[in-house]
């Protein structure tokens, strides 16, 4: 079976937020890392390499430096890369995101694609939908477990009370939740192969995308502004005796906060 | 072209809060467009349910009944709402931030060829409308405008967000009733489903949240949860130290990869404050934390830190509560 798998690079979870001069989110200094729902989806990806064979293909959008993300896929036990890198790309919103990776997964020509169903950055929400839409396949979002035999898969997808169990034909898209697969460590051994992994490098040109189709210019929604969360002035500790400290607090509810 | 557009999903015969809270805002959307709000109800046999939107601000309520709308698909409920969009155009589409909202609405994005913000907290109404929601898992938030042209404006609103307006008994709404076009194939073969009811208010939705961490060390731990649980009507939540160590199942884990809550009351039960749990837990109006290790981070968030034992305090603080809320 031939996976591919969209991947993101983002910003490390621990990474402090902070706005440049000109109220731009400001990425000096943060470590970056694969999306936390990109690796769910990788580690997936290479245990159904490793149960039935195939081949495990990490696609990623970004500049040279997004290569460090797919290298860790690599270390991981993915077998290539493609990274799709175009100046035209910059500022682009969802739907040049996921039209672009309709084009290059054209081109891949998978049995299944797996990806993160939102990213813990930006968290749009969006581009496997909307990959789904343009390719014409079946989309499964919200994964946490995934069967597959005989050309289908079986797709346990999260609701806000429970789960369901949806069934469909392969090529399909599924967007990996946590629970989906937990992502192994990449080991000494998986880094020093992954080195001799190929990541090939594609243009817009590469996959038939007009770059006016893409980019800050197609931008179909904008963001305004970025604004910071304003902190929480926490930092109270109650003192005394437990049995005196609890009651205190749950008085505390009522007469201060006045939530209960 | 015109009209705001609210998707009131429904469970059970019955709407969630988010749907009102979209139906209040939406009023306001509509008056700042100077333009008229509708709801949109799919199912089988749901029209019964219409003259209640009516109460909270709808003016219109469009009706599509099909038996294939009985139960959710992607494909079934992508394909209604698109026949809906092009024949009437609307200018904004709210769902419910809710497993279906947010599966359907980046499809239905798609298919009509516009824009989609997802997790919307505030609207902005200043200019242009623009559709505030957090980023970084909360630590910033982003103010989204869509361009001119792109119509309908499509969002999914978080529960609890946005205030209710009382409702209005009696006000009536027009009910449009329409028609099923050719759904296409339905590629998604719903097998199974199954509800997880601890009987208990949903995380996203709950005004009290108990959630437990590596503290609760295990099953009893989060038994003295529960039981402080079931006195408040909260929901149980947990870290996602709690969630790995397979003390409780993933759905409840609060943080950046888990769900994000805005309780009134948040109580972190030997949570240590994890920047990823700590962006889950932001909207909270007041939180208490219980931990043994003075340092925990979790204290410096906290309205109201107790260093001790969880083991200690929950059964007090149960007994508490229990007094607190009979003498309400």
């Amino acid at each position: 079976m031939k996976i591919v798998v969209c991947a993101k690079q983002t910003f490390d979870t621990e990474a402090v937020i902070a706005l440049t001069a000109d109220g731009q989110v400001n990425a000096t200094g943060i470590t970056l890392i694969i999306d936390p729902y990109s690796e769910f989806a990788v580690e997936q990806a290479i245990q159904m390499k490793e149960k039935d064979g195939g081949e495990v293909i990490v696609l990623t959008i970004g500049n040279a430096g997004a290569q460090s993300a797919i290298r860790h896929a690599l270390a991981m036990g993915a077998d290539s890369g493609v990274l799709v890198d175009d100046p035209a790309i910059a500022g682009g919103d969802s739907l040049a995101t996921a039209l672009i990776l309709a084009k290059a997964l054209e081109k891949l020509n998978p049995d299944i694609i797996l990806g993160g169903f939102k990213s813990s950055d930006i968290a749009g929400a969006q581009v496997l939908p909307r990959v789904s839409s343009i390719l014409n396949l079946p989309n499964v979002n919200v994964a946490t477990h995934l069967e597959w035999a005989d050309g289908k898969a079986q797709v346990t997808r999260e609701l806000d009370d429970g789960v369901e169990i949806i069934e469909v034909a392969l090529p399909a898209i599924i967007g990996a939740q946590q629970g989906l697969a937990e992502p192994r460590y990449p080991s000494v051994k998986g880094i020093m192969q992954s080195k001799k992994k190929p990541i090939n490098t594609w243009t817009l040109a590469d996959i038939g995308v007009d770059a006016g189709a893409v980019g800050a210019g197609a931008a179909k929604t904008k963001v305004v502004q970025y604004t910071l969360k304003e902190a929480r002035k926490g930092g109270r500790i109650i003192e005394g005796e437990v049995p005196d400290v609890t009651k205190e607090v749950v008085q505390l509810t009522r007469t201060e906060a006045k939530v209960i | 072209m015109a009209g705001i557009w609210v998707f009131a999903d429904h469970k059970d015969g019955a709407f969630r809060r988010v749907i009102f809270e979209m139906l209040s805002e939406g009023k306001k959307i509509a008056d700042f467009l100077g333009e008229e709000l509708s709801a949109v109800i799919l199912g089988n046999n749901v029209e019964s349910l219409a003259p209640q939107l009516g109460e909270y601000g709808a003016e219109k309520v469009i009706v599509l009944e099909d038996a294939k709308l009985a139960s959710y698909t992607t494909d079934a409920y992508s394909a209604a709402l698109t026949s809906l969009i092009q024949k009437h155009q609307p200018t904004v589409l709210l769902f419910p931030n809710s497993s279906t909202g947010l599966d359907v609405a980046p499809v239905v994005a798609q298919k009509v060829n516009t824009g989609f913000v997802a997790d919307v907290t505030e609207i902005v109404y200043e200019g242009k409308l623009q559709f505030k929601r957090p980023v970084y898992a909360g630590k910033a938030y982003a103010s989204i405008a869509f361009a001119d042209a792109t119509r309908p404006m499509i969002a999914t609103i978080r529960p609890k967000a946005m205030d209710v307006a009382d409702p209005q008994a009696g006000k009536t709404a027009a009910i449009i009733k329409e028609t099923a076009g050719d759904f296409g194939d339905i590629r998604q073969i719903v097998k199974d489903v199954i509800r997880k009811a601890s009987g208990r208010v949903e995380l996203t939705e709950a005004d009290v949240v108990v959630s437990g961490g590596r503290g609760a060390k295990g099953a009893d731990g989060f038994k003295l949860l529960e039981t402080l649980a079931d006195v408040l009507g909260a929901a149980v939540g947990a870290s996602r130290a709690a969630v790995d160590e397979g003390w409780i199942d993933n759905q409840f884990q609060v943080g950046q990869t888990g769900k994000v809550v805005a309780p009134q009351l948040y109580i972190a039960c030997g949570i240590s404050g994890a920047i990823q749990h700590l962006a889950g837990i932001g909207a909270s109006k007041c939180i208490i934390a219980v931990n043994r290790d003075p340092e925990a981070e979790i204290f410096k968030t906290a309205d109201y830190g107790i260093v001790a034992d969880l083991f200690e305090v929950l059964p007090i603080m149960t007994e508490e509560f229990k007094k607190l809320v009979a003498s309400a």
